[in-house]
């Protein structure tokens, strides 16, 4: 055997392992079924806000921002892993990112698609959104955060887009599982790429462009939806920290995120060989370490008001350490940040199984930790809250509003879903290249 | 005698009458032209002059931008109104000159209630939506609780009117904060942002919408009260386009209320119609505002609640059905 025969086998095997997902089964169909469904349900539960106002939901004038806002904090804080893994890391040159960056992307690209709905099922009148762009303020943060999500999801989008060229040219060509009339889909979107040194040079520049810029836009998405609050003079908002703690509070939901992804994709689309033991380990030794760092925030967010006790922060405090939040904060602490960091510590917790278990606990927690953020402290403002309805002092959120919560969820599942059966879940292309094949004959 | 009678006597010059005919015609076209001529001299001097007329009467005006100008009596007229755009323009820059200000003596509330109602009613509000609320406050264990008026502060670095995205609620050239429900989209960033609770949101269709269907929006009384939108106290903005107290300061029985123009340092008090002046007022009673280390400068002072006319009665917690 040659050597030239020796890398087509190779290839060809590449080709078929990581390609084989890309077709519609029935198991594919049964569960967008699932998910056209339930979103359906929760559209239902969205027109009902929309015929008759934000009043089907909890909130209520006290506590203004519910699970809603909740829910737009933890979508943005998921997005971000996108810039982590493939930014920050790929930036470094770390070989074993490779068959993660696909996903980390895939999943930056859907939270940050779905953050901007969600924002809009948080409105009163939805109808009036183009407002924001007609009348926009520049001095209003929420300008701000519209501005720089936007361009987020754009390079986002992009860098998702950029190393498919060369992927769906070879699919294209290779894959014949696919229904006749998607062919030529793939055909337009490859750009007419033919792996010559040309075309992978400019792919290469731009996406090592798209890396550095996603740096600034992704710290800047979170630091602006931090800054919604913090330039509030809210006990518990009042915060100079809220940009970092909110970054990297974002790192662990999506770090978390992207290890449950690994591990549904590893299992269902058979890609023990691709994605190993060692990618697993390595992502648990990342979400260790950006929890160690969001513990550091932690610590400064909670100590230094616990120590000075000012009036405003000591009710705040008292309420999350020993009163009515007292349990969910605990919870979430040691259950979603302090015994995972020490749990990761171990070797063994960092095998797949182990760690995508730590993962859904991480993620969970990450949810309730916004909530933790976002309503206690609209529970005790400055001046007390008298002469109102009971409701209108202690939130409680609705079914109504659940289910329009969970709608981004589904919406997310469905992009991800999408995304993956139809490209590879691994680079295909950079793959080949990693495992030695110079060049990529296209006959 | 006939002859001499006759007036065309035979020897008589033909030419010297015919010469005295053109003369006369001559005069008369030169009399016309001179007549016509000075009457249009004078028309045209009388236009202008007209135009030139003074009473001599100088009046010193402040224009919407704030400069002062000599204007004369005569060349002042009314603004014309023509329709919603100038309305709108009106209420977005305020009664031009004035300064609005509240005073609330502490010492005289007794939790009547009086102008919490009076406010519901002018802005079509439901019994759980307060512009003003009084709460019962104590500051410290070993002080003593008192009733305490709130309303919208009408902050002169009003938060709200920072994070707006869309300017809904802005700060006009009067003092008074306002809020557009034309242009509001619903974000509620001006009541996270508000730390004296000031604002409420119509959650559900306001009271009474279907009576309202016709009504035009007013700006200045924010009517109809519009669903998914912001409301809040605006002062009774329009109140004091007509030249009257705030519906508030009018309902209350007890004289709690002072208000007027900080730039004619005058506040009137609501009950018993007395003017006094506004620095002698807060200085004579040591005002003071809510929360001032925030640096939001509230156009609303408060007289501390001591010598008080009535004992603290703990209020009976009035309330409304749940919402």
């Amino acid at each position: 055997m040659t050597t030239m025969d020796d890398n087509k086998l190779t290839f060809d095997k590449i080709t078929s392992d990581l390609t084989h997902h890309i077709r519609i089964n029935k198991g594919f169909l049964i569960w967008m079924g699932f998910l056209t469904v339930s979103l359906l349900v929760c559209l239902y539960a969205y027109s009902i806000q929309l015929k008759t106002g934000l009043g089907v939901a909890g909130i209520r004038d006290y506590v203004t921002w519910g699970m809603y806002l909740a829910n737009f904090v933890f979508f943005v804080a998921a997005s971000l892993i996108g810039m982590l893994i493939s930014a920050v890391l790929g930036l470094i040159g770390m070989k074993w990112l490779t068959p993660i960056t696909r996903i980390a992307e895939t999943i930056a690209v859907a939270f940050a698609a779905v953050a901007g709905l969600v924002i809009v099922s948080d409105m009163g009148r939805p109808e009036r959104l183009a407002y924001v762009f007609l009348y926009g303020r520049p001095q209003s943060p929420i300008l701000w955060d519209v501005t720089v999500i936007t361009t987020y999801f754009v390079l986002s989008l992009l860098l998702l887009f950029l190393p498919l060229i060369a992927d769906m040219a070879i699919i294209h060509r290779k894959v014949d599982s696919l229904p006749s009339w998607l062919k030529p889909v793939y055909k337009v979107l490859s750009l007419n790429f033919t792996d010559n040194p040309a075309q992978n040079k400019i792919i290469n520049r731009a996406i090592r462009i798209l890396l550095i810029l996603l740096i600034p836009a992704a710290l800047s998405i979170h630091t602006v939806t931090s800054w919604l609050f913090a330039v509030t003079s809210r006990a518990g908002w009042d915060s100079t920290v809220f940009g970092p703690y909110f970054v990297s509070g974002a790192f662990v939901a999506g770090s978390a995120a992207v290890i449950i992804a690994m591990f549904f994709f590893r299992k269902n689309y058979k890609l023990q060989d691709y994605l190993t033991d060692l990618n697993f380990n390595n992502m648990g030794k990342v979400l260790a370490t950006v929890s160690l760092v969001y513990l550091y925030f932690n610590l400064n967010e909670f100590l230094v008001p616990g120590y000075k006790l000012k009036r405003a922060d000591a009710i705040h405090l008292q309420e999350l350490f020993a009163g009515k939040d007292a349990i969910l904060f605990w919870v979430v602490q040691i259950g979603g940040l302090i015994l995972p960091i020490l749990l990761m510590l171990f070797r063994r917790f960092r095998k797949p199984l182990p760690i995508m278990l730590i993962s859904i606990a991480v993620l969970v927690a990450a949810w309730f930790k916004r909530y933790i953020i976002v309503i206690p402290t609209q529970e005790h403002p400055f001046l007390p809250i008298q002469h109102v309805p009971q409701n209108f002092v202690h939130y409680s959120p609705t079914l109504i509003e659940t289910l329009i919560s969970v709608a981004p969820f589904i919406l997310v599942l469905i992009i991800i879903t999408l995304i993956s059966k139809f490209f590879p879940v691994i680079p295909l292309h950079e793959t080949a290249r990693e495992r030695g094949i110079e060049h990529i004959k296209f006959d | 005698m006939e002859d001499n009678n006759t007036p065309h006597s035979p020897g008589e010059p033909e030419n010297e009458k015919g010469s005295t005919r053109r003369n006369f015609l001559k005069n008369i076209g030169l009399a016309g032209v001179g007549v016509a001529t000075g009457a249009a001299a004078l028309y045209s001097g009388h236009i202008f002059e007209a135009k030139k007329e003074v009473s001599g009467d100088q009046k010193v005006l402040l224009t919407q931008d704030g400069k002062l100008v000599q204007v004369d009596s005569l060349e002042i007229k009314a603004m014309e109104k023509t329709g919603v755009a100038l309305h709108e323009m009106e209420g977005r820059e305020g009664i031009p000159g004035r300064r609005w200000v509240m005073v609330t003596d502490l010492s005289k509330c007794r939790n009547a209630r009086k102008c919490i109602t009076a406010c519901q009613d002018a802005h079509q509000l439901r019994p759980e939506q307060y512009h003003m609320n009084t709460l019962q406050m104590q500051d410290t264990p070993a002080t003593a609780p008192y009733n305490i008026p709130k309303n919208c502060q009408h902050c002169d670095n009003p938060p709200c009117v920072a994070v707006c995205p869309v300017d809904a609620t802005y700060k006009r050239q009067d003092g008074i904060v306002l809020i557009d429900n034309d242009r509001c989209i619903g974000c509620r960033f001006c009541m996270a942002a508000c730390p004296y609770s000031a604002r409420i949101f119509n959650w559900i269709e306001p009271k009474d919408a279907a009576t309202h269907l016709d009504q035009e929006y007013n700006v200045e009384l924010n009517v109809p009260q519009k669903l998914g939108t912001i409301s809040k106290c605006l002062f009774s903005a329009d109140r004091l386009r007509e030249g009257k107290l705030p519906y508030c300061v009018e309902a209350c029985p007890n004289g709690v209320y002072y208000f007027g123009d900080e730039n004619e340092d005058a506040v009137t008090n609501g009950t018993t119609k007395e003017t006094v002046r506004l620095s002698k007022l807060l200085r004579d009673n040591a005002g003071y505002q809510l929360m001032p280390e925030l640096g939001t400068k509230p156009r609303v002072y408060y007289l501390p609640p001591k010598n008080r006319l009535f004992p603290f009665e703990a209020a009976t917690e009035t309330t409304p059905e749940k919402v």
